[in-house]
């Protein structure tokens, strides 16, 4: 499962992860990460079985979590199934079904943005 | 050999006897049948396409105000539309952009919006004559509230198109869309199979009056589209239709990210079968067509051939170019290219459409796609940059730099190691900047590493427009070998325009 991990200007130096993983001793993937002077946001995925007990961890070190259940949204009314949307997508997460619909396998989304900007029809939309 | 007329096909729709198939299904039927007994068998083929046609507009009649206004500027959605024509008409071209929102909204979009039966703003401004006294109007329409509204679109339904990739350092943003860097990603036009005149490639029964799916309506090919390049499988059509009758399914405004607005228009032709040689035309597969990968990395005319490839392999999602496995994606739908080819394969079973023979064929020969007369001698980066340009060896002090830009008058200094190789560059900015951190001594720690060069030979507007993407005032000028053999900076772009 997906997560974003939001992390104030006051805890973004430290090792958060790091202190994480050991606690938990669960494996975590780290999708994407970005820090600014506004704070740090980083997309972690980790299996389920672990989602409870590793954001119950980032909580108590004063991180906010928003799960990423839906992390692209494609409007079915805007798309006229081009798929030019696919090659972009540095984590394969769009492909072509039989009848050249377009499919997306939102698990393996990272919120990069690319296939948003390129969408002729505006039809691709990140959540918040 | 069979042979069939036109008024054998267009009786057979009459009494409910037609066999239509897609230019999909086509090559099985004749592998199992051969060319004449697919000629026999069937009577019409369709195929489809639909993908962003930039060259793609729709003329628009107002009807006359009280009093009357001949529009010398027109507005709808704040888009400007074309009014050197008559008093209330206006041609509203595709790319055009939305004055207030840019790329977000443009000339497609507007004609996307009419065919919804949305309501467009128009404003529109006039100089004032003595029969057109009005020199402001405002109103808002539906498609409903004015007269002809006439979808004409120049240049229509490639043949076929070629392939892009980018094989430069910087993602690439083009009517192709988004091109990431160092051959990241290749995109193309998926019709393929499907291609409407792929399907005929003489043009045997494609040409002037023929009447055509358009958009979700009936509309004709008017003639050959600008750019009609036969000799090369490239040829267009002009067409035509009411887009009172289209489907909004099939007009699409598109925005292409950093590029422009288009729109994506929907085309399917009929092909009535006449005979074996016309049945065996629409056999293609995939498989059949070739075209080529060019690299979009070089703003030229004539950009660089990667390699040819067929639609089967661009299909398949991935290519290799030079080596490299390279993801691709269509630009054009395929699952709607598919759709209207079943759509106007059911309009004429039902006896909806009746195909027409051209009144005049498109030209399959004789025609030579030409290339810009342009006067004059195109300058490049060698009749501009400076030859003489002052260098520093790699491993210096700021304090050395610091002399060699003041002694020198100048404000950029490319870093060479001692193979005489560009490793960097310093400007006096940099210098100034070291100074106020008391950081003096190595060069290495305060140059730019990764430096924007050009090309002797590059045309000085590609230079320009180097320049501007990076935010910078000069580049080195360096050979194959990346020896340094000039700079070049705005300031002589700056007195070349001046020239001009």
């Amino acid at each position: 499962m997906k997560f974003i991990l939001h992390a104030t200007p006051e805890i973004t130096p430290k090792p958060l992860i790091a202190e994480v993983i050991l606690e938990t001793g669960t494996l975590l993937n780290i999708d994407r990460a970005d820090v600014k002077s506004s704070g740090g946001e980083v997309i972690i995925d980790v299996h389920q079985d672990r989602y409870n007990i590793v954001t119950a961890a980032f909580k108590k070190r004063g991180a906010t979590i928003t799960p990423l259940e839906q992390p692209i949204i494609k409007d079915d009314d805007e798309c006229v199934n081009c798929g030019a949307c696919i090659s972009v997508c540095p984590t394969g997460v769009i492909s072509f079904n039989d009848d050249w619909t377009v499919q997306m396998e939102i698990a393996k989304c990272v919120q990069c943005g690319a296939c948003v900007i390129m969408c002729p029809q505006g039809a691709l939309k990140v959540s918040k | 050999m069979s042979k069939k007329t036109i008024q054998d096909i267009n009786a057979r729709i009459t009494d409910g006897s037609v066999h239509v198939v897609t230019a999909e299904e086509m090559p099985g039927i004749v592998a199992e049948l051969g060319a004449d007994g697919a000629a026999r068998e069937v009577d019409i083929v369709t195929t489809g396409t639909f993908g962003a046609m930039c060259s793609s507009g729709a003329f628009l009649n107002l009807g006359h105000s009280d009093p009357p206004i001949k529009m010398q500027k027109v507005w709808f959605n704040d888009v400007e539309a074309y009014t050197g024509l008559a008093a209330i008409d206006a041609y509203m071209g595709a790319t055009q952009l939305s004055e207030s929102r840019g790329m977000e909204y443009g000339g497609g979009h507007v004609i996307e919006d009419l065919v919804a039966g949305r309501s467009v703003d128009i404003h529109a401004t006039a100089y004032g004559t003595d029969c057109y006294p009005r020199k402001l109007l405002d109103t808002t329409v539906t498609i409903d509230d004015i007269n002809q509204a006439t979808m004409l679109n120049p240049r229509n339904g490639y043949q076929k198109y070629n392939v892009a990739t980018n094989c430069s350092d910087r993602t690439l943003y083009t009517y192709m869309g988004t091109l990431l860097p160092d051959c990241g990603n290749a995109t193309y036009s998926a019709a393929g199979v499907l291609s409407p005149l792929y399907n005929d490639p003489t043009y045997q029964t494609i040409g002037v009056g023929s009447r055509i799916f358009l958009s979700g309506a009936q509309g004709y090919i008017t003639g050959q589209g600008t750019q009609h390049d036969p000799t090369n499988n490239f040829a267009t059509i002009m067409v035509q239709g009411d887009m009172k009758r289209m489907n909004k399914k099939y007009v699409r405004g598109a925005t292409f990210h950093g590029y422009g607005t288009s729109l994506y228009v929907g085309i399917g032709i009929p092909i009535p079968i006449l005979n074996a040689d016309i049945a065996q035309a629409t056999a293609i597969t995939d498989a059949d067509i070739t075209t080529n990968v060019l690299d979009y990395g070089v703003a030229r005319r004539s950009r660089p051939i990667l390699r040819k490839v067929t639609y089967e392999e661009l299909k398949s999602g991935m290519i290799d170019i030079n080596g490299k496995e390279v993801t691709t994606s269509p630009m054009s739908s395929f699952h709607d290219a598919r759709a209207i080819a079943e759509e106007l394969k059911d309009w004429i079973k039902k006896g909806e459409f009746y195909p027409t023979l051209p009144v005049e064929n498109l030209p399959n020969t004789g025609v030579v796609f030409k290339p810009m007369k342009q006067m004059g001698e195109q300058p490049t980066v060698a009749d501009v940059m400076a030859q003489r340009v002052t260098t520093i060896r790699q491993g210096l002090t700021v304090e050395d730099a610091a002399r060699a830009i003041t002694e020198g008058n100048f404000n950029h200094l490319p870093v060479v190691s001692d193979e005489d190789k560009l490793v960097g560059i310093i400007t006096a900015w940099d210098i100034a900047k070291a100074v106020a951190k008391s950081k003096r001594d190595k060069l290495d720690d305060i140059m730019t590493r990764n430096v924007v060069t050009a090309d002797t030979s590059e045309p000085v507007d590609t230079a320009a427009r180097k320049l501007e993407l990076h935010n910078i005032s000069a580049m080195p000028v360096v050979n194959k070998h990346s020896k340094v053999v000039g700079i070049i900076t705005s300031d002589d772009i700056s007195k070349l325009v001046a020239r001009r």
